[in-house]
């Protein structure tokens, strides 16, 4: 062990395995600079625990002295009482245990099993510390940030992270998209795994907005070689100067009625009129959107309809969902291109790609368009997937989807209906993962929720989100007061499968030179000399 | 000799937990709270002052007053020189600790001082010696005196922080022991420290 002097704080005084650890501070350490999310190292007899700060507070020895306080205007008073009659205190839960000796290489940190006997010392933990529970920036562990309050890098493995599904919440303006984008680079660096991103709003391709400041570069701008910036609207994409390489259009043929069953809210359909698409579709086939389009209002028809047992009222409802969708721009009776098959060619060829929405902000667009594409996308890589274990050839590159709103798709009415639902629940079966955006997890299936690898939380503060998202993982109120307390801005909190423990963090920082140069830098598998050329040109 | 000068008096009384020694100079009291030892044969026993007293010799004759015609008080003992021999002062010590072949303990001297032994004022190298640590302040505070417990702790802790440059770091360091003795009687804490504070 580099043996960095740590800080000590105080001795455990109680503890249970259940309630987590009493630490009683020692006098010459300030309360003040307690705060809640810190990590702590305990010197076991035997082994050392790791536990995060969850509670601070006060003591006094005589409760008198609380009735009748001193007279704290007298310096000499006040410091002999502080640390003795009066006492800060913290409470700790432990996470990890790091026995004692060579096996620490071996077995690296242990889940908690057990607790720290009496009076065992308690230390800030170390950056050394850190380093052993989190391990250093590598080949598959990308640095996404800082724990609070240190200079330690957090480390992720992102290889483990990519094989299953992961979530990142927050309320809005807490910086989910910028933790998103360092999480994306992360992936794209350091993992196998191949994004596709449903970009609502346009903040990753090419360059992204910051409040009050000059835009951030996109994901495209840093790694040009690497990512794709599709668009669903060329005029916007243009407007914005954004080299796009390819204009995705919908063909009526390619909206199947299980797309319909998720836009029944925004677009105001009723349950019969859904009911009445799969009749529709059995009836008239793949082109059933143009026909119901073009089924005027004859008797003919009036016929059709009754032999379908479909309501005139129903039908005119759900005429009216399609004609807004009709009214998409970038629906068209029939796609030159599939949309489809030029993303699965990218994706094959290990390139990410980020599909921009443009003006098509509405929430129907993007329901639409990524239940769509990600449903005939799963179903190819179900089917590539299977002849690749038939044959036992490789399988297809491993893709991550990006969602935002992610509530929409996932929301216990739907989720068991969606494709999104069905791939959080099937996990990595078919090397196809998501990565999940929102700002009301409350909104979202538990089921889903519960089968999300790692979740990464900024500030949420309505008890219904932050229970939500810490559905499920142990030590769970002391978690609570950490998420509550985050900052506003640029602070997370972690947990999951990815991270031996949950901690809270800074992000690192993203939109600076220095800060694009350092994802530059990380990125071993560009060549250097470009990198460099790159930097330069960064500071222009 | 420095022996000779720091002697203040000589044991007349002893028991395990105190022992009373008369001065050899009427009046040349060591101050309440200060550290003196016995120098015994069996080994040096340490001891608090914790009250004194002045009176006759004589347990049943009472000094009366002589003054009335005297201009000053010093003017009566120069009229009666033999008062310095019918008057006595004796000290009480609480027995603090002891030290045995060279070892300093914090707690009783498995005997008692014999009678006649000299009592010695501590010099400020022994008091510092004996002040690293606090545990004597248990025996004050737990011990039965005439005077108030409060009192004699802080009497000490003044008397102790003179042997030591940085006066206050002491009077800290001790506050900070008393203030997890007195966990419980935070009353008798302020108290102390109302009156060892500068």
């Amino acid at each position: 062990m580099t043996g960095q002097p740590s800080e000590r704080l105080g001795i455990v005084v109680a503890a249970s395995l259940d309630k987590g650890v009493d630490v009683r501070l020692d006098g010459s350490v300030s309360v003040e600079e307690m705060v809640v999310g810190r990590y702590v190292a305990i010197e076991g007899q035997k082994r050392r625990f790791f536990g995060m700060i969850t509670d601070v507070s006060l003591g006094v020895t005589d409760p008198s002295l609380a009735v009748t306080p001193p007279d704290v205007a007298d310096a000499f008073i006040a410091e002999v009482l502080a640390g003795t009659a009066t006492f800060g205190a913290i409470h700790v839960s432990p996470m990890l245990t790091i026995g004692g000796g060579a096996d620490v290489l071996l077995e690296g940190p242990q889940p908690v099993k057990t607790i720290p006997a009496h009076f065992s010392v308690v230390n800030l933990a170390s950056e050394h510390d850190m380093e052993l529970v989190f391990g250093k920036e590598d080949a598959k562990r990308f640095h996404i940030g800082n724990p609070l309050d240190m200079e330690t890098r957090l480390c992720l493995n992102l290889e483990e992270l990519a094989k299953r599904s992961n979530g990142i919440f927050g309320k809005s303006g807490t910086g989910k998209t910028f933790l998103t984008r360092i999480l994306l680079i992360g992936m794209l660096q350091k993992s196998k795994a191949v994004n596709l991103i449903f970009d609502m709003h346009n903040e990753y391709g090419w360059a992204g907005t910051r409040e009050g400041w000059p835009p951030v570069k996109g994901l495209k701008q840093l790694f040009p070689s690497k990512v794709a910036v599709f668009t669903l609207d060329e005029e916007n994409s243009r407007r914005r100067g954004v080299s796009t390489d390819f204009v995705v259009k919908i063909g009526y043929d390619e909206i199947a009625p299980e797309d319909m069953v998720l836009l029944r809210q925004t677009l105001n359909l009723t349950e019969p009129a859904i009911e009445a698409v799969y009749q529709l579709r059995r009836r008239f086939g793949k082109s059933w959107l143009q026909n119901t389009l073009d089924m005027e209002n004859s008797e003919d028809n009036k016929q059709l309809l009754k032999e379908m047992d479909i309501h005139e009222s129903t039908f005119q409802n759900l005429k009216r969902g399609l004609a807004t969708i009709r009214r998409l721009s970038f629906v068209e009776p029939h796609a030159p291109v599939d949309a489809v098959d030029r993303i699965l060619d990218y994706v094959s060829r290990g390139n990410n790609v980020v599909l921009e929405f443009g003006r098509h902000r509405d929430v129907t667009a993007y329901v639409l368009v990524a239940n769509m594409l990600t449903r005939r996308i799963y179903e190819r890589y179900k089917a590539d997937t299977d002849t690749a274990t038939a044959q036992g050839s490789a399988p297809p590159n491993p893709l991550v989807i990006t969602i935002e709103e992610a509530h929409k798709f996932l929301n216990p009415e739907v989720a068991s209906r969606t494709i999104f639902g069905e791939i959080a629940r099937e996990m990595r079966k078919y090397n196809v993962t998501l990565l999940v955006i929102d700002q009301r997890p409350s909104g979202i299936d538990t089921e889903v929720m519960s089968q999300m690898g790692t979740k990464i939380t900024c500030l949420l503060d309505n008890e219904r989100d932050i229970d939500s998202v810490l559905a499920g993982v142990s030590g769970k109120n002391e978690l609570k007061s950490v998420l509550s307390r985050l900052a506003p801005k640029r602070q997370a909190l972690i947990f999951g499968h990815a991270v031996p423990m949950p901690v809270a963090f800074q992000p690192r920082e993203y939109g600076t030179p220095e800060s694009y140069a350092g994802f530059l830098h990380a990125d071993r598998s560009y060549p250097s000399a470009q990198v460099e050329k790159d930097i330069e040109e960064l500071w222009d | 000799m420095t022996e000779l000068a720091s002697r203040v008096g000589e044991v007349i009384e002893a028991s395990t937990a105190d022992f009373t020694a008369q001065c050899y100079e009427l009046y040349e009291i060591p101050p309440l709270g200060s550290l003196v030892k016995i120098g015994d044969s069996a080994g040096d026993i340490y001891g608090v002052v914790c009250h004194a007293s002045t009176a006759g010799i004589e347990p049943g004759r009472r000094p009366i007053a002589r003054g009335k015609h005297e201009p000053s008080e010093a003017e009566i003992y120069r009229s009666s020189p033999q008062l310095l021999k019918l008057l006595k002062s004796d000290f009480g010590s609480l027995v603090v600790g002891h030290r045995h072949e060279e070892r300093l303990f914090h707690f009783l001297p498995p005997r008692p001082a014999r009678i006649h032994s000299f009592v010695y004022l501590c010099s400020p190298a022994e008091v510092r010696e004996f002040s690293q640590s606090f545990e004597f302040l248990n025996i004050l505070l737990n011990a039965r005196v005439p005077v108030a417990t409060e009192e004699l702790v802080a009497a000490a802790l003044r008397q102790m922080s003179r042997s030591y440059s940085d006066a206050r770091a002491f009077l800290m360091a001790a506050g900070k022991e008393l203030a997890v003795l007195l966990s419980s009687d935070f009353g008798q804490l302020k108290a102390i420290l109302g009156r060892i504070k500068e």
